[in-house]
């Protein structure tokens, strides 16, 4: 167990820094952000002088060494945008991204579960159809039209919500949290459906086919040949055994949440690290972009580790297997 | 038990007096990149914090320059102005405002990191006279001097100093800077809240110098990236002003009965510029020569383009056509002057032929498409309507992040630019744009090096002319010669567009400053 955990990391600290080169690349392609710190009326000296003293100007695996010496002490530099140091940003937009990818991944789960269970067991009727007609558009629409939608529909027409922002906050230490506040909670409606529209769809899809295929199995016939009740069978045992692949997309997913939260965020200003991320990309703000892919990276090499060892937790076969393998 | 009614009706009414602060909710596409003056030479950075910060002069409703911290100002020989300042003002700390403010604000605006330095550079030194008086030697007679200073905020000594902020932020240190995120001016609003891309609280400076017109006790600003969420937040009442609402929603807010829109000409001209220098173009199909040396090729572009529907088609007449590199606002503006030459494809293809081009050439363009309304849109129509007479035009646009850089160093033959002249006045235009590039700064936004000597003559006396009618005719002759060599084509102004509630009335610039204590809220 040790062993797997610890070749994971070492997995883990490959891939960020693949994840890294690969970013560094793509920035000498983002532009120069010069031109955008200093108007226009600055003159070409000062223009290459500051070029220099930002190290823009050196080849790009010198500017990839010097990145990943600072990033190994936790020195991402300052913000070209905003002369704030990066890390300092980050932690302050974290808190909003989280809240608002949980709460999008219990909306996705706590609705998609139930849903494909139902629309597996009551297969061809009215309502199950309905659901799955549903989920086929809350898979297809792009996030940034549901958003929009939404916000013409209960912002602009019923004005019965926001249409921006993370409305009022409190403060817990350096972590801010909507979810202590009306207004805050308010604001959170309309982003985390949006966010979690498409995984509902998808997680409900998932479990209806998982479910259907389960229920074939012989074991279902076997239980229902030594006369359990259904509520036992479905629950107990199919449910159980379709939720092994369903695990392992949500773990994923979770991570998609936060990292595709960008596009939600963008359409709800909200203030979290996705819109941090666009607002870099606009100015070339190297440093934020740099080490908002680094963390992402990093959250989504945690979730892989964390699903990873639920499989153990979940299925008593990897357990057996490994243990087999072992000799 | 009548008085007693009495009474408590009072104090309800006085209790709801109280509690009803007015509250000026304003959005924008971008956020303001940091509450230090000096740190951005950007609009929405000067205007928005010329609420905060004040300047010795300032502008007018009609953009007149206006005493604000001095009172009064003359030359007392060609270099050096004096300058008397207004008695009895404080900064928001409590801080009385004196001329050892005004000596280190130009000396923290002439620093390194300060992105302020084009409007010091002109100055060689600022003198205290007494507490209540400076003079300002420029290196040069310099008869623009008070509109320079318009953009330049003065910064209370004490309080930089005390925080850490005698500098401005030098991001290449990596040392953070109080006066990022914390503010201390003279201005009628004073900074109460800083969450940089959440919201930015205003209050009213009750202690200001000045009367204003405003009812505004509170502002708060959020930037709000997204077009349709922006327009969305107008509608369903959760701001009240918003800037720039996008073209294609204008109509949309206008059609609300709660909401307006007031859409008037931007300063920044928008216009097209050729490579007139290199003697093969870089990116062009005709080979061992350069077209667009030759006047007739420059007219002939000029002539083919159909300014009238790009202002209706692709602007939705959000724009005013003109044929001058300034527009109205400007210092030097010549309104008979703005004529365009005739939309006139045959001639333009006649024009070519007798240039040597009766097939058209091909040429490669370039154009940023995020940084002016609808620039990639206006390229695509220019390139559309080189078509018509033979040119066939290659686009590439991209963001300003890749174009600016490459443009900067001219490796371009076609190129679209919109220049606002930070002084308000045609000198700035006629410097950076037209006059032939130099190393020392002349021309550097000249990227097709038109360069003509009368013309650079004409540049460096109307920068020293200090007889306000001999330094108009320069600027006209000037203008004339620009336009007879068709050395660039100007296109036209874009409108600004400020959408908000009818509750609100404003007052709009063409530099696109929202100053807040004009604003009333009904």
């Amino acid at each position: 167990m040790l062993a797997f955990i610890l070749r994971r990391l070492a997995q883990a600290v490959i891939v960020m820094l693949t994840v890294a080169f690969i970013a560094f690349m793509l920035f000498q392609y983002v532009g120069d952000p010069v031109t955008n710190l200093l108007g226009q009326d600055a003159t070409p000296q000062q223009r290459a002088q500051l070029r220099a003293d930002l190290g823009l100007d050196r080849p790009f695996p010198l500017q990839f060494a010097r990145f990943v010496v600072n990033a190994v002490q936790g020195e991402f530099g300052l913000s070209l945008r905003q002369g704030r140091k990066v890390s300092s940003l980050i932690v302050e937009r974290l808190p909003a991204t989280l809240e608002l990818s949980t709460c999008a991944a219990l909306i996705a789960l706590g609705f998609g579960i139930p849903m494909g269970v139902f629309a597996a067991l009551r297969r061809g009727s009215f309502l199950s159809q309905a659901m799955m007609t549903l989920s086929l558009l809350g898979v297809s629409l792009p996030t940034f039209l549901i958003g929009i939608l939404l916000i013409l529909v209960f912002a602009v027409t019923l004005k019965w919500l926001p249409s921006f922002g993370r409305g009022e906050v409190a403060s817990l230490g350096s972590w801010t949290s909507g979810l202590l506040t009306v207004d805050g909670w308010k604001h959170l409606i309309l982003p985390s459906i949006t966010l979690a529209l498409f995984q509902l769809a998808l997680i409900m899809r998932l479990v209806r086919s998982e479910m259907l295929e389960v229920l074939r199995s012989d074991y279902i016939k076997f239980a229902r040949a030594r006369g359990l009740p259904n509520r036992l069978v479905y629950f107990g045992h199919a449910l159980k055994n379709t939720l092994v692949p369903v695990m392992t997309i949500t773990g994923l997913q979770l991570g998609s949440l936060i990292a595709f939260a960008i596009i939600t965020e963008q359409v709800f200003q909200w203030p979290g690290m996705g819109l941090l991320f666009i607002q870099a990309v606009t100015f070339a703000d190297i440093p934020v972009m740099a080490a908002y892919l680094c963390l992402i990276s990093l959250i989504f090499v945690a979730i892989n580790l964390v699903v990873d060892l639920l499989y153990f937790a979940v299925d008593p076969r990897l357990r057996i297997e490994r243990a087999a393998g072992a000799h | 038990m009548k008085i007693k009614s009495t009474l408590l009706s009072i104090t309800l009414a006085l209790a709801c007096g109280l509690s009803q602060a007015v509250t000026l909710r304003v959005a924008n596409a971008g956020d303001v990149q940091s509450m230090d003056p000096h740190s951005l030479n950007e609009s929405l950075q000067l205007s928005f914090m010329a609420s905060v910060y004040e300047s010795l002069v300032g502008r007018g409703k009609d953009m007149a320059v206006v005493p604000l911290l001095a009172t009064k100002w003359a030359q007392t020989s060609p270099t050096v102005w004096r300058f008397d300042l207004r008695k009895g003002v404080k900064f928001h700390d409590g801080t009385p405002f004196t001329a050892d403010d005004v000596i280190f604000s130009f000396k923290r605006a002439a620093d390194p990191g300060s992105d302020m330095k084009g409007y010091t550079s002109p100055i060689k030194e600022v003198r205290k006279v007494n507490d209540l008086a400076v003079d300002i030697e420029t290196v040069t007679p310099f008869p623009i001097l008070p509109d320079t200073l318009t953009a330049f905020a003065i910064m209370s000594k004490k309080w930089c100093e005390e925080n850490k902020a005698a500098v401005p932020v030098d991001r290449r240190k990596g040392v953070e800077n109080t006066a990022s995120f914390k503010a201390n001016g003279t201005g009628p609003f004073r900074l109460k809240e800083r969450q940089p891309s959440v919201r930015t609280v205003l209050v009213r400076n009750f202690g200001y110098w000045d009367k204003v017109d405003t009812n505004v006790d509170e502002v708060v600003f959020t930037p709000i990236g997204s077009d349709a969420t922006r327009v969305a937040a107008l509608l369903s009442g959760e701001i009240d002003l918003m800037e720039p609402v996008p073209l294609q929603d204008v109509e949309r807010v206008k059609a609300s009965a709660a909401h307006t829109v007031l859409q008037g000409p931007e300063l920044r001209t928008i216009f097209l510029g050729m490579d007139q220098k290199r003697d093969e173009l870089l990116f062009s199909s005709v080979k061992g020569k350069n077209p667009f040396k030759d006047v007739r090729v420059r007219k002939a572009f000029y002539q083919a383009i159909d300014i009238e529907t790009i202002k209706t088609r692709v602007m939705r007449g959000a724009a005013t056509p003109t044929a001058l590199m300034v527009g109205p606002g400007v210092r030097g503006f010549m309104p008979d002057m703005n004529k365009r030459a005739a939309y006139d494809p045959d001639g333009a293809k006649k024009l070519l032929a007798d240039a040597g081009y009766p097939n058209g050439f091909e040429v490669g363009m370039n154009c940023p498409n995020d940084r002016y309304v609808n620039d990639a849109a206006i390229c695509q129509a220019v390139a559309a309507n080189l078509a018509r007479i033979g040119v066939k035009v290659n686009l590439t646009a991209e963001t300003k992040n890749t174009y600016f850089p490459k443009i900067l160093r001219r490796d371009t033959s076609f190129y679209l630019l919109g220049w606002t002249p930070s002084t308000t006045d045609s000198h700035d235009a006629l410097y950076n744009l037209m006059a032939t590039p130099t190393d020392k700064g002349q021309g550097q936004y000249n990227l097709g090096s038109y360069s003509n000597a009368k013309f650079d003559e004409l540049t460096q006396k109307i920068q020293t002319e200090t007889d306000q009618t001999k330094r108009n005719e320069m600027i006209r002759e000037a203008f004339k010669i620009h336009q007879d060599d068709f050395a660039h084509i100007p296109l036209h102004q874009q409108a600004l567009a400020w959408g908000f509630s009818k509750k609100v009335s404003l007052v709009q610039l063409p530099t696109n400053y929202m100053f807040f204590k004009w604003v009333v809220v009904k």
